[in-house]
């Protein structure tokens, strides 16, 4: 097996806000040359610090106490500002939560998608909107003249999320990091969006972190999948053994707990309030 | 057969444009184009669709919370459509909602307290406060509320006991309807199951009626005896939530079911046909 592409060793972190818990804990993750990773955890688990910390954005509040974050095998965490701009946001790509808000409400798609290819690539300005159009057709955008005219407001949210994503993929990044990227959708633009960051990641054979609490979505693009709770890595593994076979009773209460169209006395089991006291328990030891 | 409690028959909705002198629209944009919804006494009705299909303008519209254009709604009897506000006072008390976002339709600077005690003052359902506070404090356990939130405002709860206050408020005034719109699209699953699993008990112990507007079919299937499928302003189908499930008789219900992902590995489902571009 090669080496993998990121790797996070042990880390842990707190934020200076709140009360003070540590808020990742000993977590560690291996991701491999393009495959898909699945982030899964309900809100406070610790999904976006992971994310924040993949992207270099982590807030001030927040402090590393403990850890590496190896992306090819070098340390994001020591290495100087000036070699991490060629990583953060060029090799290590986002696709953001909310295609409404993500995109500058002032400025024209052209200048969104061309920014990243003169900026760092240094592509003169007829290069780089022709990569824009490229671009739009890959991600399956009628009439990309129009859309590289438009201003955000005037496109859907299926579009904007189409748009993302082609910005994502602008720099022919290493990895993608897709922060719950269907979250505000339609389950029927959600499918397309899904199947579009398959296409997109087998053509260019990147590696995708796919940040999401719903284990659907995760049943249907991850190959493996990292459950968090309170910042720990509760179960990792295959993403059919999780959801077949899952070890750990939180997964199961989790799956447990999610409503399904096809059996309708399934379903709507909240997670015992017992097994999260307990889980709380467990995890407090760990990453400080 | 149930009892009919809401029955809109050809409701059309359309925002924008102008007025003429007799109230009639000129231009604008219509967004409902002659909606049939019955809902029984009791019964818990769906009303599913995507974005831009019209399911929250046909909630309000159910409520009188927007003036309908064209059509009729008749609430227990009584036909309200174009009732003015002086007359559908009386009538408010028993059609209560439940919104989307308990951040933003709770008061921040009142504590849980006042937020759910004066709603009952207002409409003369308590006597006094103290009967108020009695009747708040004897449905906190019903809710799952500890005692100890009546005294905090909204900031200083978790997020399903902030919707629980939201559930609270609206049902305290014993209503027969109760419109629930979106009510757990922001919340985490174990969450989502505890405000779904109480609102259904809720429902059936107080006899209310409710119509639950998801875009989510899988909450639908849980929570609704019936549904409504609406696409571009139009109910495209409607029947029993087993029936419906079962065969969709709409070509647009079996695509909106066939979206869904479900949590077990489908190797073929990502690159099975999906909706017709949409944009």
């Amino acid at each position: 097996m090669t080496a993998p592409i990121l790797s996070i060793r042990r880390l842990s972190a707190v934020s200076e806000l709140g009360d003070a818990q540590p808020i990742l804990r000993n977590v560690s993750l291996d991701l491999e040359a393009g495959e898909t990773l699945g982030l899964v955890g309900e809100s406070g688990a610790g999904k976006s610090t992971i994310v924040k910390a993949l992207l270099g954005v982590l807030p001030r509040t927040v402090t590393i106490t403990q850890g590496e974050i190896l992306f090819e095998g070098r340390d994001l965490r020591t290495m100087p500002r000036s070699k991490t701009r060629a990583i953060f946001g060029d090799a290590i790509a986002l696709v953001p939560q909310d295609p409404m808000t993500a995109l500058n409400p002032g400025r024209r798609i052209e200048a969104q998608l061309t920014d990243g290819l003169w900026l760092r690539r240094g592509v003169t300005a007829s290069a780089a909107r022709k990569r824009a159009l490229e671009l739009l057709a890959e991600v399956h955008i009628r009439e990309p003249e129009r859309v590289l005219r438009s201003y955000p407001h005037q496109l859907s949210g299926g579009m904007r999320q189409r748009i993302l994503i082609a910005a994502a993929f602008a720099l022919e990044p290493r990895i993608i990091v897709a922060d719950e990227p269907t979250t505000a959708l339609d389950v029927t633009v959600q499918k397309q969006i899904l199947r579009l960051i398959r296409q997109m990641q087998e053509a260019h054979r990147t590696a995708v972190i796919f940040v999401t609490h719903d284990l659907g979505v995760v049943a249907q693009i991850c190959d493996r999948v990292i459950l968090l709770f309170a910042g720990a890595v509760i179960e990792s593994g295959p993403t059919s053994d999780i959801l077949s076979a899952p070890r750990h009773a939180y997964t199961r209460a989790l799956i447990a707990a999610g409503p399904r169209y096809d059996r309708p006395d399934a379903g709507l089991t909240p997670v015992p309030e017992a097994l999260v006291a307990e889980l709380r328990l467990e995890v407090a030891g760990t990453g400080r | 057969m149930v009892q009919d409690l809401i029955v809109a028959s050809g409701v059309e909705v359309a925002y924008g444009g102008k007025r003429r002198l007799n109230g009639e629209r000129v231009g604008g944009v219509k967004v409902l184009h002659g909606v049939d919804v019955r809902i029984g006494r009791g019964e818990t009705v769906g009303i599913v669709g995507e974005s831009g299909s019209g399911k929250t303008t046909l909630g309000r519209a159910l409520l009188r919370l927007i003036d309908i254009d064209a059509g009729k709604i008749v609430f227990d009897g009584r036909d309200i459509s174009r009732l003015p506000e002086r007359n559908m006072r009386p009538l408010r008390r028993r059609m209560q909602m439940i919104f989307q976002d308990p951040v933003t339709s709770l008061n921040p600077r009142h504590t849980v307290r006042r937020i759910l005690v004066e709603p009952l003052l207002f409409h003369h359902v308590a006597q006094d406060g103290a009967d108020a506070e009695r009747r708040v404090r004897g449905f906190f356990d019903r809710v799952a509320l500890p005692l100890s939130c009546l005294d905090r405002t909204p900031h200083e709860l978790s997020g399903g006991q902030r919707q629980r206050v939201g559930i609270a408020r609206a049902a305290l005034l014993e209503p027969d309807f109760v419109l629930a719109d979106e009510i757990v699209s922001g919340l985490d699953v174990s969450t989502q199951a505890q405000a779904l699993n109480l609102l259904k008990t809720l429902t059936r112990d107080l006899g209310l009626a409710m119509a639950f507007i998801s875009h989510d079919l899988s909450v639908i299937r849980a929570v609704c005896d019936r549904v409504y499928v609406m696409q571009l302003g139009q109910v495209v189908e409607e029947g029993r939530c087993d029936e419906v499930f079962a065969a969709p008789k709409s070509r647009y219900t079996r695509l909106l079911i066939d979206a869904i992902p479900l949590p077990e590995i489908d190797p073929g489902w990502l690159d099975r046909d999906v909706a017709p571009e949409l944009d």
